[in-house]
């Protein structure tokens, strides 16, 4: 059964209507009538793993999940699943689960920093917390109160976490690791198009005939995606190119027509070197029509930085005459000067020419901010001048031994699929271009390209970002969860959104900070600097994953401060931390999440938590508990001077008193209860379990010393419901939580029962022809994303007309050079590091490690290497080698072949391992826009161990 | 003190010699120690010189196998260490069976088993010769080194240096053997090995010499022999033990209070006298 | 009881040795028979073949230690292997292939070949044949169309001892299935694949060649293989009978006419 693409349009329509609220349930949810007889139950649920967001069948049996099969309704995936999703039924059982909170202690039973974990009960636990957050703000203010979330919360933890922090402490220092995942993404998404997400969804790979993937190991990280590439591949061998662009030969190649190795950070260049293609060469392929209509020229600043510390900060004082400064050794402080003041290099200098700078200038960075304004198509172009095919094959081939000629080719052949007229692209990326110093720009170089040949947000075309989380689209983006953030594309700088936020949460006006920076990265610093004093880590492995690590466990462990690790299972991060609880892992409790075609997917309870883990939501309400109006929310000051308002008179006014809990106005309050009762007789409540809102058959002892009891109401519904009305009529319109325990989730925006599969589109978006029809634009789409659409106008210099014109509706398509990341290989650190996954594991290996099975198919993470660089270190297969960076070393063992096969010069090492601890390695250089670590390259030494 | 040493020097120093060649091959195998690789069947001193068992290589070469030159080499080191100098030292010195059934024959002595079975022993010593010759031909015939798959000597040697499995059972069989069955049964009457160095040592050198003149004819040097039918001229005759079934275990010249054994080089004059 | 004549004597002792030892011999080989016969068993690489292998290998251990993996073990009573030679299990280690080869150039006898090892003077474990990996399709979760392809990665020379088979997956309409396949003139039977994969038991799993492997006859040549044609310098004369032909021409033309009446 093929299907010709018509009617693949045709069929994926009638889905979509089909999937609207009030559908007929699924066979197999009203197969669970006949549960009891066969001895185990079937219910839907989502993968833990990836943002491919694979729908699965959970079976418990006897309270435990004993399998798991492919969901052959879920509209991804069709019943089938990777290697992980296979093993989904064994994550939560390894047998190092943690069962009960533990805490650092003396031998009396007291808080030592210095102490061993022992356990303790969950009243203690809250205890100590409570103790500690009052000190933290005692002595920093919100500010010294923060927590690293996660792009794998589920919808409402996130939501839950983010409405204390946010409204309840007013921190904004809380910043999901989905920041070194996405954020470069994200903010490219917000100066492109105004609003967050792709435009695209994953049928975008049945209809397109061309797949270009741009740093993404598809066939590794998104398997299930790649299965379908391959299907479009086959279906039509000829036609349909698949080309793999990257800086090491990976298994995308294998299915790929053309592979491209390129020198880290020239995709910015490659980008170019198309765009410059097309205007210079190719003019008549460009589609003046829509760009017309739909786009305007924009331009930033250049000398923005790296995204590094900078001088003066308190970490980094005092400077010593060797060159060290602070805790930062002389090495160290090598790269982190190029954040203050940066030598313009051979490569780089002809594409900044135009920006005024040659070669040996000296760059002197400011922090740029998201800082933009309009220029003239004409700018444009010279801006692109320099992207001539020789310059860029020059700077860009990234494997020694290839020629050039042959490099040329490649170039050529990859802007002449882009330009063919009627030929469908679609660029997919991952953290190739998101873990980029210029993450921000070659995100948005992306949609140059789609723009001016008008193959963006078309079926079948378009440049689509791919999500590594499994809600980092879900929980960490829609929600808001980031420091900058609040629900539904909302920024607290923003008076108007914050405002908003606090009539929707019900807390009085000027409740929320309005200063959101700090970023993963920056809470790592400020806990460094002994600003941040309480920090809480939620479904991540933040000790893990944040690169330049040796400084941030250091930190942990010597200053006076208090870690806080809620897991599963024992990580690096509850090694570091003073106080480790055991969460409910994500069968354990209701959920949701949503995946990177804005697909949000719900599940039930399956089964109880393991030992007395509770979920992260309960925690949350059990903290909430501990603090009053008179707690939180009187005056502070911030650090940069600004003055947080003593809103509790306000508080009075909504009718709170100064000791009404933050438990009873965020989430036990008077709607929550009155609206989303407990109903165990009614779908999809009935016959499961609810620890949060029921307490269990475990009877856990809880925060207040009891058996817990649950909080008798729906909050999960409640939190979801909250939650989506922020969206709900802008854009982000998701349907009501009971519906989507019947289907197999939902494309938001969800608007008259049908989800969106092609967003500023005006044949498949109902928002896009609203505008349309509001403007008489007669355009085919409308970029209708409400942020940074008003601009000054100026040139590649800066601005020279500060009056902002309005962009209503329009895109941008923004100049951006190619620039080189802080740290180059040179004499001594010779060979680009770049970091990544392995298909059999997940992000840190916290439950991958633990399935025997993956465990045994890939135990260690490899120093994946050239065979002849190898040889050139005198280092054998399979032998032990140092890595060593400016920061740090790591001993792992020397690959020379196998799945990843690096150019000269350069090698990858998964970060799974916590064994081969690479993030001591690493340098938390990021994109100064995005805030989003670069992984994917520094410059590091290999020697024999 | 000073009689316990007297008593039991070479003792002492066969096992020292005995378990630290077990310690060397284990070392390195467990630690990766160079000074000793391998085990008794072939081995490599200090990563360098080869040592191979010739009784495997004669197996071989009735199973028809291409030999190599490395294999010849250490085959030739070992052959002509026992030719000239050792004898059947290999067996007392080396072989780790023979503590098995040193302590079966300590315990049949506690025991009393010799007054139970009598002096007449129920096989020939000749057996082991007849042993060598038919593990020839069965090598010959099924392609295989057919003593090397059944040999409990390499079987707890590779036990102790790369895992034992059940290559203890070997060693208990013979152990209950010698105690119940055959006294010496195992090392003087079937081991072909010893049988083989017991051809290959018939000329070597160092041999224990028996002094008639100091004899008090108390015989203790015949009881503690394990193949005390070498030892025939004791009390009779000024005279070197020369049959090759003699292992240089010295426990003779122990336990003789008389200085009437002790060792020596070989005179080619009493060889020939003996020839006479 | 009457003497015996000496002639006598010695033919009866002659006897009675041969007969002895004609028991021993048999029990011997039989026992032999028993433990050399185990014929699902990986040897070291270059290992000669099996029946020259039992011949040459003197049990001495130099490979077992010189392997840095620890993958090679001597066969220990118990094992149901040939006793005291080498061996390996791949799915508790494999061979990690090392490309110096350690453990074959100190065999001292010549069990392990360092000549089957050797291209153009350099030791190359590519060339290596310790067996021959085979998948079972029915519990390869590849062929189910889940994304494994585990033992792909896992193999040290990915793309030419396992590739991937592509096929459209026509139950779901839109993915495809991505399955291993293995071809033996590359695969060295080193296990890497074996060790890796994650089903309970492994869906693929390295046999020796003699067991893994059929062969075709040298009087045919694949017409469109060039080097299909090597295969000839094996050739032998042809000589064929079959029931038919087991009698000489003229003896059957001259037997049985009756029998087509």
């Amino acid at each position: 059964m093929s299907l010709s693409r018509r009617n693949f349009l045709k069929n994926s329509a009638a889905a979509s209507a089909a999937a609207a609220i009030g559908m007929s349930v699924p066979a197999e949810l009203k197969a669970n009538a006949d549960t009891a007889e066969s001895g185990w139950r079937w219910d839907k649920a989502a993968c833990r793993f990836c943002g491919t967001g694979c729908g699965i069948m959970m079976a418990t049996k006897n309270g435990k999940i004993v399998a798991v099969k492919g969901d052959p309704a879920a509209p991804v995936n069709r019943g089938l699943n990777c290697i992980k999703g296979y093993f989904n039924a064994k994550i939560m059982y390894g047998a190092d689960r943690l069962t009960k909170p533990l805490l650092r202690m003396n031998d009396k039973g007291e808080f030592d920093k210095h102490g061993k974990f022992g356990e303790i009960t969950w009243q203690r636990a809250f205890d100590e917390m409570e103790k500690h957050i009052r000190k933290a703000l005692k002595e920093s203010g919100p500010e010294g109160v923060a927590v690293f979330a996660s792009g794998q919360y589920t919808i409402m933890e996130g939501y839950a976490a983010q409405k204390m922090m946010k409204g309840g402490f007013r921190s904004n220092a809380i910043d999901p690791n989905a920041r070194h995942c996405m954020a470069s993404a994200v903010v490219g998404f917000y100066q492109t198009f105004g609003i967050d997400e792709p435009s695209g969804c994953y049928d975008d790979i049945e209809l397109t005939d061309t797949v270009v993937s741009w740093g993404s190991n598809m066939a590794e990280m998104h398997p299930i995606l790649w299965s379908r590439v391959t299907d479009r591949k086959l279906s039509d061998p000829n036609r349909v190119k698949v080309v793999n662009i990257s800086t090491y030969r990976h298994r995308t190649s294998d299915l790929a027509d053309m592979e491209i190795i390129f020198t880290p950070n020239t995709d910015l260049a490659m980008w170019n070197y198309i765009a410059h293609e097309i205007v210079y060469n190719h003019p008549e392929a460009i589609d003046w029509d829509f760009l017309k209509k739909n786009i305007i020229f924009a331009a930033s600043p250049v000398n923005m930085g790296y995204g590094l510390r900078r001088a003066g900060e308190k970490s980094l004082t005092p400077v010593r005459k060797d060159g060290s400064a602070g805790n930062y050794t002389a090495k160290e402080m090598e790269t982190i000067n190029h954040e203050m003041v940066h030598k313009v290099s051979a490569a780089e200098a002809p594409a900044l020419e135009p920006y005024g700078y040659k070669e040996g200038d000296n760059m002197v960075n400011k922090p740029a901010g998201l800082k933009h304004w309009e220029i003239s198509f004409d700018e444009y172009k010279k801006f692109l001048k320099p992207y001539t095919l020789d310059y860029v094959a020059k700077v860009a081939k990234g494997d020694p031994d290839e020629s050039l000629d042959s490099f040329k080719k490649k170039l050529q052949t990859l802007a002449d699929l882009y330009i063919e007229k009627g030929r469908k692209v679609v660029s997919f990326w991952t953290m190739g271009m998101n873990q980029h110093t210029r993450g921000t720009w070659v995100n948005t170089l992306s949609y140059n390209i789609h723009f001016m040949l008008n193959k963006q947000a078309l079926p079948g075309s378009g440049a689509f970002s791919l999500t590594g989380q499994p809600s980092a689209c879900g929980t960490a983006r829609e929600v808001g969860t980031f420091c900058h953030r609040l629900p539904a594309d909302m920024m607290v700088k923003n008076p108007h959104h914050r405002k908003k936020t606090e009539h929707g949460w019900h807390i009085p006006e000027g409740t929320l900070n309005p200063v959101g920076n700090q970023h993963i990265m920056k809470i790592h610093r400020d806990i460094e600097d002994g600003l941040v004093k309480f920090a809480w880590v939620n479904v991540c492995n933040a000790y893990q994953d944040s690169a330049s690590a040796k400084h941030w466990i250091k930190a942990a462990r010597e200053l006076d401060n208090f870690i806080v690790t809620s897991d599963g299972y024992p990580g690096i991060s509850a090694m570091v931390s003073d106080m480790v609880l055991p969460s409910a892992m994500i069968y354990e409790k209701w959920g949701a999440y949503g995946n990177a075609e804005r697909r949000s997917q719900h599940w039930r309870q399956q089964v109880l938590p393991v030992g007395d883990a509770m979920s992260d939501t309960w925690q949350w309400m059990e903290l909430s508990k501990r603090f009053t109006v008179k707690d939180l929310w009187g005056a502070y000051t911030l650090r940069n001077g600004k003055k947080l308002p003593d809103v509790r008179e306000a508080a009075h006014k909504l009718g709170y008193k100064d000791d009404t809990t933050m438990y009873e106005i965020l989430y036990a309050n008077e709607r929550a209860k009155k609206n989303y009762p407990i109903t165990l007789n009614k779908f999809p409540q009935k016959g499961y379990d609810n620890s949060d809102c029921n307490g269990d058959s475990r009877n856990v002892i809880g925060g207040d010393g009891k058996v817990v009891k649950g909080c008798g109401f729906m909050v999960h519904e409640y939190l979801w419901e909250e939650y989506a009305a922020f969206g709900r009529g802008h854009g982000h319109d998701l349907a009501d939580f009971v519906t989507y325990h019947k289907v197999r989730g939902l494309k938001w925006p969800v608007v008259d029962g049908k989800e969106t599969p092609w967003r500023f589109n005006v044949k498949y978006d109902p928002y896009a022809a609203a505008a349309v029809a509001k403007s008489g634009s007669k355009s085919t789409h409308a970029f209708y994303g409400p942020l940074a659409k008003a601009l000054p106008y100026g040139d590649l210099h800066g601005v020279k007309n500060k009056k902002k014109t309005s962009l209503k509706d329009k895109a941008k398509i923004f100049a951006r050079p190619y620039m080189e990341p802080p740290e180059v290989p040179n004499e001594e650190y010779d060979t680009w590091l770049c970091t990544g996954r392995v298909l059999e594991h997940w992000h840190s290996g916290t439950m991958t490690m633990r399935v025997p099975e993956l465990f045994r198919a890939v135990p260690e993470a490899l120093c994946y290497m050239n065979p002849k660089t190898a040889k050139e270190k005198g280092l054998k297969q399979g032998e032990l080698c140092w890595v060593e960076s400016r920061r740090g070393r790591v001993k792992a063992h020397v690959e020379t072949r196998g799945r990843n096969r690096p150019p000269r010069g350069l090698v990858f090492i998964p970060w799974f391992d916590e064994k081969v601890f690479i993030n001591k390695v690493c340098l938390d250089a990021t994109c100064p826009q995005s805030k989003q670590t670069d992984y994917k390259k520094c410059a590091v030494k290999i020697y024999k161990a | 003190m000073h009689k316990l040493w007297s008593n039991y020097r070479y003792l002492f120093l066969r096992r020292v010699t005995q378990i630290g060649i077990l310690v060397l091959y284990f070392g390195a195998n467990a630690w990766g120690w160079n000074i000793l690789q391998g085990n008794l069947s072939s081995s490599l001193i200090l990563g360098t010189i080869p040592m191979s068992d010739p009784y495997a290589l004669l197996q071989m070469l009735a199973a028809g196998a291409i030999l190599s030159t490395n294999l010849l080499v250490g085959v030739g080191i070992v052959a002509l260490f026992y030719f000239l100098i050792g004898g059947r030292a290999f067996c007392s010195w080396v072989c780790p069976i023979n503590m098995v059934t040193d302590l079966a024959a300590f315990c049949r002595n506690l025991i009393g088993m010799n007054q139970l079975t009598g002096v007449k022993q129920p096989a020939s010593r000749k057996l082991r010769y007849w042993i060598l010759v038919l593990s020839l031909v069965i090598s010959a015939i099924m392609g295989v080194t057919a003593f090397e798959f059944l040999s409990p000597i390499s079987m707890l040697h590779r036990g102790i240096v790369f895992g034992l499995g059940f290559g203890w059972a070997g060693a208990l069989i013979i152990f209950l053997f010698d105690l119940f069955v055959l006294k010496n049964g195992w090392c003087g009457h079937i081991c072909p090995l010893g049988g083989f160095y017991s051809l290959l040592g018939k000329f070597s050198l160092i041999r224990v010499h028996h002094l008639e003149e100091n004899c008090t004819l108390c015989m203790k040097c015949k009881v503690v022999c394990p193949e005390n039918h070498v030892l025939h001229m004791i009390g009779k005759e000024s005279l070197p033990v020369l049959s090759g079934e003699c292992t240089n275990c010295a426990r003779c010249i122990e336990v003789c209070d008389d200085k009437a054994l002790k060792f020596s080089l070989k005179s080619f004059i009493q060889n020939k006298k003996k020839g006479e | 009881m009457k003497k015996l004549s000496e002639r006598r004597e010695f033919l009866l002792t002659m006897a009675r040795g041969i007969g002895l030892a004609s028991i021993g011999g048999l029990v011997w080989s039989a026992y032999l028979d028993k433990a050399v016969s185990a014929p699902l068993l990986l040897r070291p690489p270059a290992a000669l073949s099996e029946s020259d292998f039992l011949a040459t290998c003197i049990k001495c251990g130099l490979c077992v230690e010189a392997c840095p993996y620890d993958t090679l073990m001597l066969a220990k009573p118990g094992d149901e292997r040939p006793l005291g030679t080498p061996f390996f299990i791949p799915r508790d280690i494999p061979c990690y292939m090392c490309p110096d080869i350690p453990c074959v150039p100190v065999c001292p006898t010549g069990a392990l070949d360092e000549s089957s090892v050797t291209t153009h003077g350099v030791l190359d474990i590519g060339v290596a044949n310790m067996g021959l990996a085979v998948v079972d399709e029915e519990s390869c979760i590849a062929f189910w169309g889940i994304q494994c392809d585990a033992c792909y990665r896992a193999c040290p020379i990915l793309g030419e001892a396992i590739t991937i088979e592509y096929s459209k997956n026509e139950r779901t309409g839109k993915h495809a299935f991505l399955k291993p396949v293995v071809h033996a003139d590359a695969c060295t039977g080193c296990g890497l694949c074996e060790h890796a994969c994650v089903t309970k038991k492994p869906a693929i799993f390295v046999l020796p060649n003699e067991i893994a492997q059929g062969s075709v006859d040298t009087h045919y040549i694949r017409g469109w293989d060039t080097k299909d044609e090597n295969r000839l310098e094996k050739a032998q004369e042809i000589k064929t009978t079959t029931n038919i032909s087991k009698k000489k021409a003229v003896d059957s033309l001259n037997s049985n006419l009756e029998d087509l009446y």
